[in-house]
Parts: structure tokens; sequence; C-alpha cells
């Protein structure tokens, strides 16, 4: 058994590592080939610098060496816990990162549990009364949620809430104005609201609609005809079979889906101009920011691998038939 | 055998039909009748096999008797269960109490739920499943179980744990031996064997008939959902000469150990049945009376015969 664990986690890490690597050599291609010149994109419209100015600062940040150079210096100090300094921010990339991705785990985590809590809820519902009046609305529902931007219903949103009904700030993390040391957390949670519900709400159709689907095929499955002739009533059988079959792939596709997680925070705070990684993400790339880049590719891969790889350690430990290692040893 | 005739039948079942609604073309409906004139019954202490090839409409006939048919299923006929008229409500309350269905199968079981919490199900305690476990032979390790870590055997006795917990009065075993070992198929047989011998009126729906003459009092046969014969077990033994239905004969030539012999034709489907007689385009005493008429279910020689050419 301890074995198998140790096994599994030096394959896991091993893959981590591969996959973590490959995702710095292609972002970093990718940024080193696309056509921004941070340089030009630092100065901005302002070009009331000189050749020599502009050669200096090349030189400072090292644009002159060639870019296998320029990879393994940064690889290099990347080893050695530096992750160096973000030229839009002009501060360390990782206390960037780190401030932002505070707020963005908020963010994410509020739309996560939001979004697999409703849409689990919503799924099992559709899936007992298949065929209903709520069950077709719902479809429609998360059809329309499933093929509607994340952007735009962010924008609609705030149209609505914000601008009409004013319930809501129209967007940041902290209300304009307010010294750090005044901000509540009230004034958190309520800048929070927006965002997130944008982010969760397209996360919805997804565990829903999957939800339903297998909630179907369980009341269609044997065991719960069999459950029905031992007289167990509809909703007995479901919350006793019903509930724990369909929890499984749900808690499954809830931890896969970080990747669209992550990049549907991208857009919903590029929306609400809210200060998280995607934030940060889009005035990386726009400007040609490589350290700070790169570590958030770093950073977005890590995340995205963590939650799959959390799926897959539920899996075995939520579902008996997987966990057989701990079958021979009671069996 | 005598001393069954004299108890009243715990449950007989009287022109059962069972017809399921179908779409066709675009919203047209249309009734499917996959069971018709479908009569038979059972009595305590008896074990009634109830043989036939697949489609023949042996499951429908345990769904309709549990109340667990699809939706789109809908029954007529007389069912009675010791002579109360086998309602909708009745079959509410006494499934998995007095008539149990014992399945094929372990994916009859919950694969996320241990084996003590599906035997003991929604109403029985767990005294009365450690008593069961006790008489069956499934260790105590066996309660920690998942339906997947179950020998074949363990499977079985298990299935049969859920009927015998609730106190059936009438079991319905649906096939429950096929892909069993000779010897395991011969104890799961036993077991109902011995239920029945303690009072219960037990239905074994199967496909293996040799075991089931070893262990059935009657034999009923079914055809293209309906019943065309219903004898004594003796009946079947030999040539079979002493059955009724050329159906019931034919089906006894086509097995392995006899001739090995399939009549021509094929059994018809439903939507497709054909007027009259449903096996007279298989039969070769047809005459035009088979093509016109269905024929009723009589008595003949101590057993039931749907055939009027049978003696």
């Amino acid at each position: 058994m301890y074995k198998r664990v140790i096994r599994y986690a030096g394959r896991q890490s091993l893959r981590s590592l591969s996959l973590l690597l490959a995702v710095c050599v292609v972002s970093f291609m990718l940024i080193v080939s696309s056509p921004i010149d941070p340089v030009e994109a630092y100065l901005g419209p302002d070009k009331n610098v000189s050749e020599a100015q502009r050669q200096s600062i090349v030189e400072h940040w090292g644009l002159d060496k060639t870019p296998v150079e320029r990879f393994c210096i940064w690889f290099d100090n990347l080893l050695h816990g530096d992750l160096g300094e973000s030229i839009t921010y002009r501060q360390p990339v990782a206390r960037v990162i780190g401030e932002r991705f505070v707020a963005s785990l908020w963010l994410m985590m509020t739309a996560w549990v939001f979004s697999g809590v409703l849409g689990f809820l919503l799924g099992v519902l559709a899936g007992v009364y298949e065929d209903s009046w709520f069950d077709k609305i719902l479809k429609a529902f998360c059809l329309i949620l499933a093929s509607a931007p994340a952007f735009w219903i962010g924008i609609l949103l705030l149209s609505v809430f914000a601008v009409q009904l004013q319930w809501f700030p129209l967007g940041m993390s902290v209300p304009l104005g307010k010294l750090a040391a005044e901000v509540t957390f009230g004034d958190r949670i309520k800048h929070l609201i927006l965002p997130a519900f944008t982010l969760g709400i397209t996360g919805i159709s997804n565990i829903a609609m999957h939800t339903r689907e297998k909630m179907i095929a369980i009341r269609q499955s044997e065991y719960m005809l069999f459950a029905k002739a031992r007289g167990e009533t509809g909703w007995q059988a479901v919350w006793r079979h019903g509930l724990r079959n369909v929890a499984l792939p749900a808690i499954t596709i809830q931890f896969a889906s970080f990747s669209e997680l992550f990049g549907g925070s991208l857009l919903a705070e590029q929306v609400f101009s809210y200060p998280g990684l995607g934030n940060a993400t889009v005035s990386a790339a726009t400007k040609g920011d490589v350290p700070l880049l790169l570590a958030l590719a770093v950073c977005s891969a890590a995340f995205v691998f963590t939650g799959n790889m959390i799926a897959n350690l539920l899996y075995g430990v939520l579902d008996p038939r997987i966990r057989e290692g701990e079958v021979s040893n009671h069996g | 055998m005598e001393l069954n005739n004299e108890h009243a039948p715990v449950l007989s079942v009287k022109n059962l039909s069972v017809k399921f609604k179908m779409y066709t073309t675009g919203a047209k409906q249309r009734d499917l009748e996959v069971i018709s004139n479908l009569s038979v019954d059972i009595r305590a202490g008896e074990v009634l096999a109830v043989v036939g090839s697949s489609g023949s409409g042996k499951s429908l006939l345990a769904h309709s008797v549990l109340g667990i048919l699809p939706r789109n299923a809908s029954i007529s006929g007389d069912l009675q269960y010791n002579g109360e008229p086998l309602t909708p409500q009745l079959q509410a309350k006494l499934r998995g109490h007095e008539i149990a269905l014992v399945p094929q199968s372990v994916s009859f079981l919950d694969p996320l739920m241990r084996i003590d919490s599906q035997v003991i199900g929604t109403t029985a305690t767990r005294e009365k499943q450690r008593k069961i476990f006790e008489r069956y032979q499934l260790s105590k390790a066996v309660e920690r179980m998942y339906p997947h870590q179950l020998s074949g055997g363990m499977a079985r006795r298990v299935l049969v744990a859920t009927a015998v917990i609730g106190e059936a009065k009438l079991i319905i075993a649906d096939e429950p031996t096929p892909g069993l070992s000779p010897d395991l198929a011969r104890e799961t047989l036993q077991n109902f064997r011995e239920l029945a011998d303690q009072g219960a009126a037990v239905m074994l729906i199967t496909h293996d008939i040799d075991l089931a003459f070893q262990i059935a009092d009657r034999i009923a046969v079914f055809y293209a959902g309906t019943t065309v014969e219903v004898a004594n077990v003796a009946d079947f033994q030999g040539d079979g000469s002493q059955l009724r239905h050329p159906y019931s004969r034919a089906f006894l030539a086509a097995l392995p150990q006899n001739e090995f012999r399939a009549i021509s034709g094929f059994q018809p489907y439903a939507g497709a049945l054909p007027e009259g007689c449903l096996f007279h385009p298989r039969c070769k005493y047809c005459t035009q009376e088979c093509k016109e008429r269905t024929p009723p279910m009589r008595e003949l020689r101590g057993g039931e015969v749907r055939c009027i050419h049978a003696t």
C-alpha cells in the first residue's frame, strides 16, 4: 500500500516537473517570437527617449542576448528562487503574483464553490425529474450559458446590477479612494460578488448537464431497479444510491474544470478590472513583460495540474473499485 | 405436489397483458403489446420454473408482479396476491417484504455501498442481517465489502439474502444461474428449493432447464409473451411425449442433452405477432382454426395448455 503511494507520488511529481518545464520553454518561445517590442511597450507613446537611453534599457533587460542565453539566465535564476522583476509593475515578480494570487484565489474559489454546489443540485433535480418543465428550462438555460462568452455575461451583469440598479460597484476589488487600512471585509465581499457570479455562472452548465446525464443513467441502472424492487421509494432510492453514485463524476468534473476556471477568470477580471492574476496576465502579454508572463504561465500550469491531480486522487479515495490496494489488505 | 394443490395460490395471474407506449415516426404513438393473455399461478411451498427463449416475456412478468415496470408501460389483466387484487398500492406495500426479487447478478447492487447496508436495506435490522449471513455462511468480512469484491458464490448468497431478510412469501428469481459453475448453480437453486420447502412460493425464471428440472415442482413455458403450457416437472422427463404443447416439445428437443435440434422459424417480435395462435406459423399441426382464433388456456391431464389440438 505505502509502496504504491510512494510510487504514485514519484510518478506524479515527475510528470508535473516535465509539464512545467515544457510550459516554460513553449511560453518563452511564444513570447520571444511575438511582435511586441518590450521596450516600445514600456516607453509607451512617449517617444522622448534618446537612442542611447533606449540602448541602455535593452542592455539592462538583457534583450541584446540570444533567446537561448536569456532563457538559461532566467531558468538559472528560477532554480535559485528568483523570478525576476516585472517590467510592467516595476516590482519583483514574486510579489506581484503573490498579491494577485490571493485576490484571484478568492474570486476563483467563490465561483468554483458556487458553480459546483448549484450546478450539482440543479443537475440532480433535472435528472430526477427528466423531461419535466424544470428540466427543460434548465437545459435551455445551460445551453444559453454555455454558448454565451463570459465577458459578455459580465458586461450584461455590470450594466444591470452595477449601472442600473447600483447594487454593486463597477469594478476593482476595493473601493476607489479608500486607504488600504480602511477597506473592510464587507467592501471586499461587495466587490467580489459580481465577478465571482460571472465566473461561476458560466461553470454551472458544465457540471449541471453532466450531473443530469449521469443521474438519468443511474435512474435507469439495474441497481436502482433493484432498489425499487426492494421497496425503496423514488426519493429514498435517489438519496441512498443516486447521490453517492452521481457525486463521484461531479467531483471529478469540478476539479478538472480548473483550467476553464483560470481561463474564465482572465475574462471576468478584465471586465471588472479586478486586480487578479488574469488581469496581470493580460497586461504582461500586451507589454511583452517576459518575466511576469513566464511566471504566470508556470503558476497557471501548476494550478491546473493540481486540480487534475486532486481529481485523480479523489477518485481513488472515493471509489472503492479504484481503491483496490486497500482491498487486497482487508479481503 | 398433492399437498401444494391444497393451498390457494399465493400469486395468480390471469390474462396479463403488458403494453409499451412507443413513439413511431414523428409524434405518433403506438402501443406495443409485449405480453398478452399470460396466465400462471403459484402456490406456497412450490417452485415454479418459468422457461422460454429470450424475449418471451419472462422478466417482464416479474417486473409486472413487483410493479416496477417503466413509466411507459401499462398493464391490464387480473393479478391477485393471496386472493387480494394486486393493486399498485399493495405492490408498493409488499415490495421488498412479502414479495422479493432475486436479481441476476451483482450489477443490481449499488457499486458504492457496502454489502451490509444493502442487505439491510431500508427496513431490516442489523441482527437479522447477522443471522442471515450466518445461515448462508457469509463471513463478517463480507459485511464491509463492496459488490465488486464479492466472489461468484458470495454474490449469489448475498442476493438470496436480500430476499430472505424481508421474510418474503413470494420470491421471484430472475435468471439466477447464468455464468455460474455447475456446482454453484446447483447450490443456488438448492437455496431456492429450501426456501420453498420452508413455505415460500418461488418463481424461478431460468434458462438452465436441466437444473430447473431437478428442483422445480412445475414448469411454465413462455412463448412470444404468453404462456403456452404449465405442466408438472415429471412431464418434461424423457422424450417429452407427456408434454401437451408442440412448442414445449420442440423446446425440450432443442436442448443440447436431447436431440439438439431446433425447429424452423423464429419467435415473433412484439408488434409483429401473428393472428390466432402465436405459434401457428411454426407448428406442423396448424389448421385453419389456429390461424383465426387465439386458443384459450385449458386444463389437460393435470396441466394447462394453450392449444386446441393438444390431447
